[in-house]
């Protein structure tokens, strides 16, 4: 651990000694840095409340996602019980439909923000990211417009 | 050779590695679990016929993998929020790392008979 500090300063080339609170590293400007130039539609706090978003829906989805999978996978017989009339008799109740509902949101929105930040990452020329950016979007917005139907016009009695 | 980093190579930038792939596995199960429940607004002998697909011992397996991932990026998601807001966190987040990783192992040791008790059962019979 502390060959790798000595490592790294000797990296630097330099004779100064290592940096501490008394001799503090230079600060790097961030590379997305807001000035003048920036124009005036993206100065807003987007990303800021989309890592904010990642926390807040996470401890959420951490109740809503492990209750779910005790209910669907371990509790009565596990797996083996679903079926229609399973989600029937859940889905009769407003309190699992408004489980499910919120699950859906949350974890769409959570996993559709981790994917964009995943997209960034990695995809590097402009036009790639708009692409990817347009499916994910469309995919989220899909399953999200889809999954709220099915919950609320369920009906058991379809046959 | 790089020197190291209190970063690269560590704890830290494993269980980002683990963050990262555990959640995409995650978001391309839920799209599709969205579509195969979707199927209880089609028929019931739909969804009846492809929910016991997830009932075969080979998807119990995916469906453990899959519990494991869940299990995973929710004990590491509570540790990073522990990380950011505990005065703390930074400080004791190699620890956190391993109790995360302690946890999971107890639970998917838990998860073992309710996931694939039935797929032992099939398999070996009973």
């Amino acid at each position: 651990m502390s060959t790798d500090i000595t490592d790294a300063v000797e990296l630097t080339g330099s004779s100064v000694a290592p940096y501490s609170p008394e001799n503090p590293a230079p600060v790097i400007e961030p590379p997305r840095a807001r000035t003048k130039r920036t124009p005036r539609s993206s100065r807003t706090n987007f990303e800021m409340y989309g890592w904010l978003f990642m926390r807040l829906s996470g401890v959420v989805l951490v109740v809503l996602v492990i209750g779910h999978l005790l209910i669907q996978l371990v509790l009565d017989g596990g797996v083996q019980k679903v079926g229609f009339a399973f989600v029937a008799g859940r889905w009769a109740s407003p309190f699992w439909q408004y489980w499910d509902l919120a699950m859906l949101w949350l974890a769409m929105l959570h996993g559709g923000n981790g994917l964009r930040t995943v997209i960034n990452d990695y995809a590097e020329q402009a036009n790639t990211r708009v692409w990817l950016k347009t499916l994910l979007f469309t995919a989220v917005a899909f399953t999200i417009v889809l999954g709220s139907l099915v919950i609320f016009t369920f009906d058991p009695n379809i046959r | 050779m790089p020197a190291g980093t209190l970063y690269r190579g560590r704890e830290g930038m494993w269980s980002w590695v683990a963050h990262r792939v555990t959640g995409v596995l995650i978001f391309f199960f839920l799209f599709v679990h969205v579509l195969d429940t979707a199927l209880v607004r089609v028929s019931p002998e739909d969804y009846d016929k492809v929910v016991a697909t997830y009932k075969t011992p080979i998807v119990s397996l995916l469906e453990y993998g899959l519990v494991a991932a869940i299990l995973f990026h929710a004990l590491n998601g509570l540790r990073i929020i522990a990380v950011d807001y505990w005065t703390q966190g930074p400080r004791y987040q190699k620890q956190m790392l391993w109790t995360v990783v302690g946890l999971w192992i107890l639970l998917m040791l838990g998860a073992i008979y309710p996931v694939l008790g039935h797929a032992a059962r099939v398999l070996f019979g009973s």
